[in-house]
């Protein structure tokens, strides 16, 4: 049984200079067989996991990731939560996210740190203003909290923004979801992961997926950098090595891996409170609570799963930063790095069984998939445990690029996917 | 970022140029007698390959003539640059 955290166990470890923590987690060897195995050890991985241990009663499954967990794109994110989605299917989903979201800390009984500081949309131009107020509407009608505000609430609310009409693409007004923020990204993995663990998950890091057995139609296992694993169930969550690991079952996707990337600046004191995104000039901006400002760029065009992006997107990036934040002309970024991201071409997600049986694909996050992983993992789990979607992610399936039933996001989604 | 010798201009920086996406891929000969699943497969199904891919780029902010490139997907090491129509090269 493992400690539970709390103020006493804090001031109990004090005592012996925090070196007696019990770990978090196990570091077993892969068993000869599982009731049902997840590619990938990220946040939605470790969520599909622990909730199909917890909710599914499936504690005979193991976690397989090719390097640590959290390490992919769980640790390279800028954190945004929301949900303030245009279509229906999209705002189920992601506000099933957000609603566990707000109990999360307490579950797991680790603090994510989850921050509901808001986060603002901003519009730059006429089309912009039309678009965020319908899309206002939309998430009213489906019980979402959302508000517009014009120029001077949108500076009220966030006042370093330069709301200058002169400017290149001046602020004419902007939408506010309140129960929106952040989390802490890394926590959210190491959470699930000793959530999962206790119920007797098997969390195997440096094990990567070489293979996939089928006999027919039929998942019997996965080669992995460990030997052999038997299961009758595969679920990949493997963001943008999606299509790495269709390849080895046989089957294509309808993904494009591309980079995106994000940067950091130097820690200052408390500068703005809440996030403030921008879809006309991608630029969005928060503020850790280590105080550094978290800043995201843009995806590049071309296919790449190196990790690093050009050079122009984050000066273009920049630039839109400078102009909506003259105050923060004279800060210094100190780091700044790429994730591989999934992008479909619809800009929604899969999470959905495959013509394979026995192999379920979680994936097409693109570039805001952080914001749903606890949605993301319940639902998954659902998929897996019952051969059949949870009717939150029925509309998120493979089959809608055959059918022509697009959940289209792109440009909708209140940032620039 | 790289740079990316364009067939006709020389090295110019990537920059200058937009991905098409995946070379090769052929338009349907007879629209009209497509399935549905034929469809999917010509208009969104990709392989995405990690490790070298053939695609299209076009320098569109300098002769804004489209070719093909053998690049390593894994690296962003270009192998190859051919122009349109010509076949993909074997190594």
């Amino acid at each position: 049984m493992r400690n539970k955290y709390s103020i006493f166990s804090l001031f109990k470890n004090a005592l012996s200079y925090h070196e007696n923590w019990q770990r978090a987690w196990k570091d077993p060897a892969p068993k000869k067989e599982y009731d049902a195995v997840i590619v990938g050890g990220g946040g939605h991985g470790l969520a599909t996991a622990y909730y199909l241990a917890k909710k599914h009663n499936m504690q005979n499954i193991a976690v397989v990731e090719k390097g640590w967990i959290g390490g992919g794109n769980t640790g390279r994110n800028t954190t945004i939560i929301r949900s303030n989605y245009l279509w229906d299917a999209s705002a189920g989903l992601y506000d099933h996210a957000l609603k566990i979201w707000e109990g999360l800390s307490q579950e797991l009984n680790y603090n994510v740190m989850f921050s509901q500081r808001g986060v603002m949309n901003l519009a730059h131009n006429l089309q912009d203003v039309r678009d965020l107020k319908r899309r206002t509407h939309a998430n009213r009608l489906n019980g979402i909290d959302a508000v517009y505000l014009n120029t001077e609430e949108v500076k009220k609310f966030c006042p370093i923004i330069n709301t200058s009409q002169d400017i290149r693409y001046p602020v004419l007004g902007g939408t506010l979801q309140r129960r929106a923020g952040t989390a802490r990204h890394d926590a959210v993995a190491w959470g699930y992961a000793r959530g999962a663990d206790e119920m007797g998950v098997d969390i195997i890091q440096n094990c990567e997926v070489k293979g996939i057995k089928r006999n027919g139609d039929t998942v019997e296992g996965i080669e992995t950098t460990k030997g052999f694993i038997n299961t009758k169930k595969i679920g990949v969550v493997a963001a943008g090595h999606s299509s790495v690991v269709a390849n080895m079952a046989g089957l294509k996707l309808p993904l494009e891996s591309k980079p995106l990337q994000a940067l950091v600046s130097e820690p200052v004191k408390p500068i703005i409170d809440t996030v403030v995104m921008s879809n006309a000039v991608h630029a969005y901006v928060s503020q850790s609570d280590k105080g550094e400002l978290v800043i995201g760029a843009g995806t590049d065009d071309y296919i790449s799963y190196s990790q690093k992006g050009s050079h122009q997107i984050v000066e273009g990036t920049l630039n839109a930063i400078l102009e909506l934040y003259p105050i923060f002309s004279r800060m210094r970024m100190l780091r700044q790095w790429g994730g591989i991201v999934d992008i479909c071409p619809d800009a929604s997600p899969i999470l959905s069984k495959t013509s394979i049986k026995g192999l379920y694909f979680n994936c097409g996050w693109g570039t805001g998939g952080f914001k749903a992983t606890p949605g993301s993992g319940d639902l998954f789990a659902h998929t897996i445990a019952n051969d059949e979607p949870h009717k939150l992610n029925a509309a998120f399936n493979l089959n809608r690029f055959v059918s022509g039933d697009l959940v289209d996001e792109h440009g909708a989604a209140a940032v620039a996917h | 970022m790289f740079l990316i010798n364009c067939p006709y201009c020389g090295e110019r920086d990537q920059q200058e140029f937009k991905a098409g996406g995946e070379a090769h891929i052929e338009r349907p000969k007879q629209p009209t007698e497509l399935s549905d699943d034929e469809w999917a497969e010509y208009l969104f199904m990709r392989k995405n390959i990690k490790g070298v891919q053939f695609e299209r780029w076009n320098h569109a902010h300098g002769c804004r003539k489209w070719f093909n490139m053998a690049r390593d997907t894994s690296n962003d090491e270009i192998k190859a640059i051919y122009k349109m129509g010509e076949k993909p090269p074997t190594q």
